[in-house]
């Protein structure tokens, strides 16, 4: 709706938002993983840009990773994909996971 | 042997602490579970905090309470590219002896409540995450379960305060998932800055607060808002919409985040600040069709995991506090009379809410999230609209002030039509009413 034109902007790097953050990684045990597929569905691919975190990536044959270091728990990929069994989502073990300092 | 108590509450927000401090205080025996390194490590607020609710929990909060600042002056933004049309609304009668509305760091006021909590006797355990409810053979909740060791705990009711995202009672068939376009994802981020410049670009003494609500071309045509929060020695800065928006635009939250912190009306407030935290949280904004069913045999469900936020305002922790509350004196009550915490008895506090602000202003705005869901204009046409109209009639160049306004009505009329201006209006004095 705009008369003016967004100007383009440097792209976000959100590793770099996600180092500012405390975690405690739980190994080998990822709290969140994605069932096996060829091909990934569209709203699985929705995942790679809208996770918040940028969990979620597309591989070079069409599926989709995920690596939930950096996930905040928010539950947004679970209101989107738990319910078509594409994803099964929970949360980590008591103590592991992101670790607020602020909130 | 295992360890009975008379109350178990699941999480330890806003609601959890509630209604735990309220048990103990009235020497029940409470155990609090928490699956954070300690309470609040896994909450997120923007965030407010609403004196009255807490005022009627622990009157004397004001005393030792992590507040950052009281709020003297709220300013709402309708934003375009370009600027912002704004209301602000300021006054020296904020400067009261206790103040109505504070800021807060949600980790470290969380922490002081659970301090509270454990004061008062509950016995609080974190790093700790319930895996399943516990029933007995007539399907009663009877106790908890959880991911410790012989982790099987009983108790007369269970209090689930486990937040929007609470997988509990979904997975015990309590609830359902929340719908995409019933829950908005917010992004924020903690911006550092000295006091003296935060108290010299908001124009506030020591201790004094401002809050921004922004609405507009920010979101992109999603349902949603942003907001810049002062706090003592930081400004909160966030942006959020629903789920289903993202889901539909394919926006990166991130990237929307950083064109709110570019915008003109925001990057000066902002310039230099060391940011040190960036948060996701969903919050509950379906109102009051969303609200599940809230007890039954052996339990009660408050706080986000009930949807009691009010969008329309940006209340949330005060409905939490205020439903925790209200949960925990419904099972004293029980108590005292001797009462099994059975769906019937524990029906009180559906009664008592239904009489309380909480759903009487979720009822009020129960069509709104529908009417932003399926009405954009709100959130693309109308705030471009206004900013042109502020500008229009601001610059002066030679055209008469009776051009000026045919023109704004003009242009108002060329985008949506005398009929759907007149819809609009009568849509969002319905939704409001």
């Amino acid at each position: 709706m705009s008369t003016t034109a967004r100007p383009p902007v440097p792209p976000v790097k959100v590793e770099e938002k996600l180092y500012q953050n405390r975690y405690m990684v739980d190994e080998g045990r990822p709290h969140v993983r994605i069932q096996p597929h060829d091909t990934a569905s569209p709203t699985l691919r929705t995942l790679v840009d809208v996770c918040p975190a940028g969990c979620y990536s597309a591989t070079d044959d069409g599926r989709v990773e995920i690596i939930p270091d950096g996930c905040m728990e928010c539950g947004t990929c679970r209101i989107l994909c738990e319910a078509s069994g594409e994803i099964e989502w929970n949360y980590p073990r008591g103590g592991y996971g992101i670790l607020f300092k602020f909130g | 042997m295992r360890e009975h108590f008379h109350a178990i509450v699941v999480g330890a927000g806003p609601s959890g602490n509630a209604a735990a401090y309220t048990l103990a205080k009235a020497g029940l025996k409470v155990l609090q579970i928490e699956r954070g390194e300690y309470p609040g490590s896994k909450n997120v607020q923007g965030a407010i905090l609403y004196a009255d609710a807490l005022e009627r929990i622990i009157p004397t909060f004001r005393e030792d309470a992590p507040l950052e600042r009281h709020v003297v002056e709220q300013r709402i933004w309708m934003m375009d590219q370009d600027g912002h049309a704004g209301a602000h609304y300021r006054s020296s009668s904020f400067n009261e002896e206790k103040p109505n509305r504070y800021t807060i760091i949600r980790a470290q006021f969380d922490k002081w409540f659970s301090r509270q909590v454990q004061a008062a006797g509950a016995l609080v355990i974190c790093e700790t995450t319930v895996t399943a409810l516990l029933r007995g053979e007539n399907g009663r909740v009877e106790g908890v379960v959880t991911d410790r060791e012989n982790g099987v705990v009983t108790a007369d009711i269970v209090i689930l305060a486990e937040g929007v995202n609470g997988l509990l009672g979904t997975r015990a068939g309590l609830r359902t998932r929340p719908k995409a376009e019933h829950v908005a994802l917010a992004v924020k981020e903690m911006h550092f800055l000295p006091q003296e410049t935060i108290e010299a670009r908001f124009n506030l003494k020591e201790d004094e607060g401002v809050v921004i609500e922004a609405t507009g071309t920010i979101t992109e045509g999603m349902v949603g808002t942003a907001f810049i929060y002062t706090n003592k020695e930081s400004l909160s800065v966030g942006i959020g919409c629903l789920v289903s928006d993202f889901g539909e635009t394919k926006t990166k939250p991130y990237e929307l985040l950083d064109r709110f912190k570019r915008h003109s009306s925001v990057h000066p407030l902002i310039e230099g600040a060391e940011v040190k935290e960036y948060a996701a949280h969903l919050i509950p904004e379906g109102g009051y069709k969303a609200i599940p069913q809230l007890y039954g045999d052996g339990w009660l469900i408050v706080g986000d995991a009930g949807s009691f936020v009010n969008a329309a305002h940006r209340e949330g922790s005060n409905l939490a506090m205020t439903t925790g509350r209200l949960a925990a004196e419904t099972v004293i009550h029980n108590r005292r009379m001797g009462l099994p915490n059975v769906a019937e008895n524990l029906k009180r506090y559906k009664d008592e809410l239904d009489r309380s602000f909480v759903m009487q202003d979720l009822k009020k705005y129960r069509n709104l999230p529908e009417t932003l869901h399926t009405n954009k204009q709100f959130f693309t046409t109308y705030p471009h609209l206004i900013s042109s109209a502020a500008q229009k009639l601001l610059r002066v160049d030679g055209d008469s002030k009776r051009q000026k306004e045919k023109d704004i009505t003009a242009a108002f009329l060329r985008t949506r039509r005398f009929g759907g201006l007149i819809t609009d209006v009568f849509k969002m004095a319905r939704a409001w009413r």
